[in-house]
């Protein structure tokens, strides 16, 4: 009876909360805008025949025909992806000077990179939009420092929301390489230099592919939350930059156009289930080999 | 081997200065006299003394912490449950349901559990408030609860428990007399993070909020994107401020605590 009540309600908590959210996301996905409350149709109050015969694919048909959805899931992904790998290069080095710090300073490094982690996500963002803006911090510093004597626009541009994302996930690529590298064996790589590498091949040939759990653990939870991003490239990016979060945010609440956000939503969800398959089975694998 | 490099002296100088310069620049523009942030004028509090007679944000401040509070108490408690019949709930029905629904939020993007669970609410006709959100942010938070405590209870010695049934507890009194006791360090560190998450939520809460209730990302996310203000940077100071003091205090803590532990065992040790 204990065991029961246990599992039942955590468990009843999450179909209510997590899974009956997620059917009526799909299930408005596929019903017609409508000048009601709410403003969708059908609704069961119409019946369950008329219901179910009232839902199609309108808006999934709408999403390919207009550009602007498929451009926008496409500049997703390509942010994502090469912020994840500016991630990894800003991210490597510091995780491994890191593991090659004197033992003592190490748990004060690994503080020094939790403590942003707790700090406001929002709070980090918005500082970037006092460095990057027209008169800006970085501004000021370039035209001071005479590299420059016209600001530069940065803030409201694309490369603003890669500074922002390579800032604000860094500490996930950094942690897990940093666990990967503190448990390689030094004598390995002294091995390769006693048997005749250089110190960059034995980095290459040694340290990187003895790392490379660690990096792909890195990459997939900087990629995964990265591609459905909202707040950095509302604060940080203009226009001219296209996130898919960002457009169904405002097909929500600027447009009142609730079947096309949730179809956009569905459609988010499709795409991040790869890499999210992806990443569990890496971590099952390292389990595994841990264990 | 011990010797650092000028490799690794510049990688980690550079990288620590990267990630602490934004935060470091806030601040001291927090205190500049100018309301014009980036132009030097003097030192001076005056924003502080604004922000604290800004009554939408203390109300704002109020609601977010009343949510944070309700919401990371509920997480804590389910996360807990949830942990506890991942790890030693043995087979049931819905297993592999039940550890996805635990995993999933943890990766799903905010605009869609924000989105879905606003549709749910609607759906369901309950108004949205302090409520609706405290709802929303307990269900992602206990996920993320439910990991942290799950990660402690695997590596503990089931034997124990199994002795204090032995000795006669119901299973209520060895769970609260011996696992808890064991978890604790888990669970708190369980709650701090998801206080932290609700703390911070911006996206979840901007659907699940109705007018009635603000917290205080929502508001901040509504006066940055006109710019930046000097207001804001002084609340983000005293914000930085704040979970500084938490994270350093709450690690020397956890520090003395295994340094004791430590000599209580090597006490133990010489005894035998």
């Amino acid at each position: 009876m204990q065991r029961f009540a246990l599992i039942f309600v955590p468990y009843l908590w999450l179909l209510a909360l997590f899974l009956v959210p997620f059917l009526i996301v799909f299930k408005i996905s596929l019903s017609d805008v409508a000048l009601a409350i709410p403003p969708y149709t059908p609704t069961l109050k119409d019946g369950v025949g008329p219901f179910i015969a009232a839902l199609d694919f309108e808006n999934f048909a709408f999403l390919t025909s207009d550009d602007l959805y498929w451009k926008a899931y496409l500049s997703s992904l390509r942010i994502a992806l090469f912020s994840t790998l500016m991630t990894l290069m800003v991210g490597y080095p510091i995780a491994y000077g890191m593991a090659r710090a004197p033992e003592e300073w190490r748990p004060t490094l690994m503080m020094l990179v939790i403590l942003p982690f707790w700090t406001s996500f929002l709070i980090r963002v918005y500082a970037w939009m006092g460095i990057l803006s027209q008169e800006g911090f970085l501004n000021q510093f370039l035209l001071w420092s005479g590299l420059i004597s016209e600001p530069l626009t940065i803030l409201n541009t694309t490369t603003a929301v890669y500074i922002g994302i390579v800032y604000t996930y860094v500490p996930f690529m950094i942690l897990p390489i940093y666990a990967a590298l503190e448990r390689l064996d030094g004598s390995l790589i002294e091995a390769a230099e006693d048997l005749g590498c250089s110190r960059l091949k034995a980095f290459w040939l040694v340290t990187v592919p003895l790392s490379k759990n660690g990096i792909i653990a890195g990459s997939f939870l900087v990629f995964i939350p990265a591609l459905g991003e909202f707040v950095i490239p509302s604060l940080l990016g203009g226009s001219g930059t296209l996130m898919i979060g960002k457009v169904l945010w405002e097909e929500f609440f600027n447009n009142r156009d609730w079947p096309v956000a949730s179809a956009v939503a569905v459609i988010l969800l499709l795409i991040l289930i790869v890499p999210i398959i992806l990443f569990q089975r890496n971590q099952q694998r390292q389990a595994e080999a841990e264990g | 081997m011990n010797k650092l490099s000028w490799f690794n002296v510049t990688s980690l100088t550079f990288g620590f200065a990267f990630l602490y310069m934004p935060m470091v620049i806030l601040i001291i523009y927090s205190f500049n006299a100018s309301k014009l942030v980036t132009v030097w004028a003097g030192f001076s509090t005056k924003w502080y003394g604004s922000l604290f007679e800004n009554e939408a944000f203390l109300d704002a401040a109020w609601v977010t912490i009343k949510v944070a509070v309700m919401s990371s108490s509920l997480a804590t408690i389910l996360g807990t449950m949830a942990a506890y019949v991942l790890v030693r709930g043995g087979r049931f029905m819905g297993r592999t349901l039940f550890s996805g629904m635990i995993y999933a939020p943890l990766v799903m993007p905010e605009v869609i559990t924000g989105l879905s669970l606003l549709l749910l609410f609607i759906g369901i006709g309950l108004d949205r408030g302090v409520l609706t959100i405290v709802l929303a942010h307990t269900t992602f938070a206990m996920c993320y609860v439910s990991v942290v405590v799950s990660s402690r209870l695997v590596s503990f010695d089931r034997s124990l428990e199994e002795a204090a049934l032995d000795l006669g507890c119901s299973n209520f009194e060895a769970f609260r007399l011996v696992t808890l006791p064991i978890i604790a360090p888990a669970v708190i560190s369980g709650w701090l993070l998801a206080f932290t998450l609700s703390l911070d939520d911006l996206v979840i809460a901007s659907f699940t909020a109705g007018p009635s209730a603000t917290t205080l990302p929502i508001k901040i996310f509504s006066a940055v994107r006109l710019g930046v203000s000097p207001e804001i940077n002084a609340l983000s100071t005293i914000m930085i401020a704040i979970v500084t003091v938490g994270v350093i205090s709450a690690s020397l803590v956890s520090k003395r605590n295994s340094l004791r532990q430590q000599k209580d065992e090597q006490a133990a040790a010489r005894a035998t």
